[in-house]
């Protein structure tokens, strides 16, 4: 690696409003012909840093300089006349336009001549390695070849120094390795790249070196070769950290839930579940993997009673077993509908019948907690709503993806969030806000909620402390089935570690927790068994101690229509 | 490096308070209603030869003047106060209903209608049982009617409550036509079914709604429904998510905004009036609106603000006769000052202005 610096930032600070500063006196340089990765956590300030090179924003105080000389970047178009190009998150492409189309779309100073732009890049194409049909339209394409275009788009405009954020996020791990691939023989034609990213073993894998940000300031630039995933783990957070998660062994698995032909159509009649089959136990944890819109939000919220489904059959096995009738079940009419499958006995084992008996009679014995379960109860789910599902005494505790926009109303506070599943709870008129607020002191205390008190609007609360206020009232409920979508985006170490150890304490207490996840590293060290999902169709479902991630990302691509290549 | 650089800060930026005082709260709002009246007075200065001090002089006067003014005042106070707390339940929903005014219309023409139909028939105190459920139903179905479609179809409840207005309007202008047999359209007041005095002839609509405003503010505040309406009117899917049944939400509490409103209408015809035209609902329903934005839907506020809209319109009636200005126009465009003053005082209560520094010191620097 020659050492010539190509980029160079000094002292750049970017404040938004008075209180948030993104990034705090951070300085930086970047060599020709290296991949450099701005490690750190969510909310760290890496991407308002980068988008500052690119022209997005503009720093409040600090300089950019570029092979030695001061540069002036406001805009995109400032940034690519400095051979300075950025892939972002969100591609901007258009989607009715060709790739080829996308990739010239906006260069000025050249006549359009769609062959001869072809030429061009399938001249850039061979030279690193890509995989690409020019022709295909941007709504045909995954995902990835997505990013192959943005790529692409940057390479035509001449960019020397590419900046990519987070790129491996929504790739399988096959299409990661080809990335990387590419990445590598860039950098080997003497491009500088830069790879915005939050994994570490990525980091470990790709990077040349490492600068690492925390809450908006240069922690440390280090040669990945001299460093190891732990040390950047402590600049990244601050403090030592235990990374491992504590997975125990399911212990009595019962059959919780059992899923099986779900078939969602959605308003476009597309099927966005396929005839899914599974069955989820208690005691254990069943992760569900797949490309982002594979069908997993239409799932959970199928099972929660939110979605209508076309087809399929969703039973839940009620705990029961050797439990009195009681509680959800005083009602009369709710008694004898489960008396017909003879479920009841009493307490020396003997059957137990109550047919005939006047009503006064049931209402008595059921009182008197005479009457026991003999088998755990079977409920079909089909077509119940969710407060069907909350009055037949299902404890179905569910954590959506969509955190302040489902899961709980950002603009009130902590106690009347926390008492969103349960105000309707007694007869009276009013409500008790007596016991939610202390149900909320102890979620706050307990799972160490950084607020200033329980009545704080929970839309001003960090993204982490808004997901321990969700899943501390969904756990709060003691459910049998908890699911959870995604339930660590967005969240730092310390918060993401807290909610893996409050799953895996469910789990020990027997409940059947699903966990919807992303990172494939995550999912393969907390499940039991892990179910793959490929466009709304299960190809998969392994043991998550011995599998591989090239075996869960070939599944991950799976479908009928086109063939899985490695 | 000859490229200067030319990209300054803004000379102006807009930044979001975090956390303001009530203290300050107060004094903004306060500096507003000074300043906007203060620039009222000034513009109004301008068309007559009369000074600031007969301004503010004829602005308490016609507001706190006489008894009979003052008992105007609050008894105005408090039906707009009703008007306000008909709208609020809804607007806590999100649901924007702008048929206030149609809505308390019908609850007049009902009851104009028992007391025409029944009147000298039956005796006055079942005619006025009649007017109150006759009026409360009338409100209500008004209401009912686009909560329904909105429920159901999702259709666009603050058009459709807009168009109920006209439709109340017309159905008012046919029944005069039918009742007025001279043709003249104007429905003299009709002696049956007057609701009695209690105490003095303005008590009724304060006491009433009153007890109104305080029950409202423990509803939403406290009740089990209430609690769904927040939850609704934040989010839907939050709503769909813990079971809460929102067709069923939205259809009740607008029927209990479109109650409430018929109840006004039951006031203005009963008690106050004894006639109708098509323009009896005084446009409450959307003073209302005025009131319970300015509040931020807080019930309790809105005693306030329905207070102060009242003073302003009952002070600038007398700056007009003091002023001598022949029509009205020169003092809506005065209290339009005033209100404009109001609002975006708001503006300030949740952002402030940092200047750029003295390109001095930069340089320095």
């Amino acid at each position: 690696m020659d050492k010539t610096v190509i980029l160079q930032l000094k002292n750049i600070t970017k404040k938004f409003g008075a209180k948030i500063i993104a990034n705090n006196n951070v300085s930086l340089d970047v060599y020709k012909g290296e991949i450099l990765s701005i490690l750190g956590e969510n909310g760290c300030g890496k991407t308002t840093l980068m988008n500052m090179v690119a022209g997005i924003y503009y720093p409040d105080s600090g300089k950019i300089l570029i092979n030695g000389e001061e540069v002036i970047i406001r805009s995109p178009r400032d940034a690519f006349e400095h051979k300075i190009g950025m892939i972002h998150q969100h591609f901007k492409l258009i989607d009715i336009f060709s790739a080829a189309q996308n990739v010239a779309l906006g260069v000025e100073g050249e006549k359009f001549n769609l062959k001869e732009v072809n030429n061009r890049i399938k001249e850039m194409a061979n030279k690193y390695g890509f995989n690409i049909n020019l022709d295909k339209k941007i709504y045909e394409m995954s995902v990835s070849e997505k990013q192959t275009v943005e790529i692409l788009k940057v390479l035509y405009r001449g960019a020397d120094i590419l900046i990519l954020d987070e790129p491996t996020a929504v790739l399988t791990p096959q299409e990661i390795r080809s990335l990387f691939k590419i990445l590598r023989a860039m950098r080997d034609d003497g491009k500088s790249i830069i790879i915005i990213t939050h994994k570490l073993n990525e980091v470990m894998e790709i990077s040349d070196r490492v600068t690492v940000l925390r809450k908006g300031d240069n922690i440390a630039t280090v040669n990945t070769a001299e460093t190891s995933e732990k040390e950047l783990t402590e600049m990244m957070v601050g403090e030592k950290i235990d990374l491992n998660i504590n997975r125990t062994e399911p212990v009595d698995r019962k059959l919780r839930l059992s899923v099986s032909g779900l078939t969602i159509k959605n308003s476009d009649a597309y099927k966005v579940l396929d005839n899914v089959s599974f069955d989820v136990y208690g005691g254990e944890i069943l992760g569900i993997a797949g490309i982002a819109g594979s069908g997993q939000k239409e799932l959970l919220e199928a099972i929660a009673g939110l979605n209508n489904y076309e087809s399929g059959e969703l039973i839940y096995y009620h705990p029961k077993k050797d439990k009195p009738v009681s509680f959800f079940h005083k009602t009369y009419r709710r008694v004898m509908e489960l008396n017909g499958e003879n479920a009841f006995k009493d307490k020396k084992g003997n059957d137990i019948d109550l047919r005939g008996m006047t009503k006064k009679d049931v209402k008595e014995i059921v009182n008197n907690e005479m009457v026991i379960f003999k088998e755990d109860e079977v409920i079909d789910l089909k077509d119940k709503s969710p407060r069907e599902i909350r009055e037949l005494g299902i404890r179905l505790s569910f954590v959506p993806e969509d955190r302040l926009g489902m899961g709980l109303v950002g603009n009130m506070d902590i106690i009347d969030n926390i008492m969103l599943r349960s105000y309707r709870k007694g007869k009276s008129v009013f409500l008790d806000r007596k016991r939610p607020a202390d149900l909320a002191d102890r979620i706050i205390n307990e799972l160490k909620v950084n607020t200033p008190d329980s009545h704080t609007a929970v839309r001003k609360l960090s993204g982490g402390n808004v997901q321990k206020v969700l899943v501390g009232r969904e756990i709060a409920a003691s459910p049998a089935i908890l699911m959870t979508a995604y339930p660590v985006r967005g969240l730092d170490i310390n918060s993401s570690y807290t909610i893996y150890n409050l799953l895996n304490e469910q789990k020990q207490r027997g409940v059947a927790v699903v966990f919807v996840g992303e990172d494939l590293d995550v999912l393969m060290a907390l499940s039991d068994r892990i179910m793959v999902l490929s466009d709304g169709k299960v190809t998969g479902i392994v043991d998550a101690r011995t599998t591989t991630k090239d075996e869960i990302g070939l599944l991950m691509v799976k479908s009928d229509k086109n063939e899985v290549k490695e | 490096m000859k490229k200067k650089n030319n990209l300054k800060e803004p000379f102006v930026r807009i930044v979001k308070r975090d956390n303001i005082k009530v203290k300050n709260i107060i004094l903004i709002y306060s500096i507003a209603v000074i300043g906007g009246l203060l620039l009222s007075g000034f513009i109004s200065m301008l068309f007559s030869d009369k000074g600031l001090f007969d301004f503010f002089q004829s602005l308490f006067e016609g507001a706190f003047g006489s008894d009979r003014k003052f008992w105007l005042l609050l008894q105005d106070t408090t039906l707009l106060l009703g008007a306000s707390m008909a709208l609020l339940p809804a607007f806590k929903m999100k649901f924007w209903n702008l048929g206030g005014n149609g809505q308390i219309l019908v609850g007049c023409l009902s009851a104009i209608a028992c007391m025409f139909y029944l009147g000298g028939k039956v005796d006055d105190g079942i005619i006025i049982l009649i007017m109150f459920f006759a009026s409360v139903f009338a409100g209500a179905l008004w209401a009912f009617i686009p909560a329904f479609f909105k429920a159901k179809f999702n259709t666009n409840e603050s058009l459709f409550t807009l168009m109920m207005n006209y439709i109340a309007q017309g159905l008012v202008s046919l029944f005069i036509t039918i009742w007025v047999k001279s043709g003249s359209g104007v429905l003299a007041p009709i002696q049956y079914g007057n609701i009695p005095d209690i105490g003095n002839k303005y008590l009724l609509p304060i006491i009433m709604f009153s007890l109104i405003t305080i029950v409202m503010h423990i509803y939403l505040r406290s009740s089990k429904h209430g609690y769904e309406i927040s939850v609704v009117g934040e989010s839907i899917n939050t709503a769909k998510y813990v079971g809460i049944k929102v067709d069923k939400v939205i259809i009740r509490t607008m029927i209990l905004s479109g109650a409430i409103a018929g109840l006004v209408g039951f006031v203005l015809a009963g008690s106050i009036n004894h006639t109708i035209n098509t323009s009896s609902a005084n446009n409450m329903g959307f003073t209302g609106i005025m009131a319970t934005w300015l509040a931020n839907f807080n019930p309790l506020i809105i005693i306030i603000t329905s207070f102060f809209i009242t003073f302003i319109s009952k002070g600038m009636t007398q700056v007009r006769k003091t002023f001598m200005f022949t029509n009205d126009s020169i003092s809506n465009i005065v209290v339009g000052v005033v209100y404009f003053a109001v609002i975006i005082c708001s503006f300030f209560i949740n952002y402030r202005l940092v200047f750029r520094k003295k390109e001095k010191e930069e340089i320095k620097k």
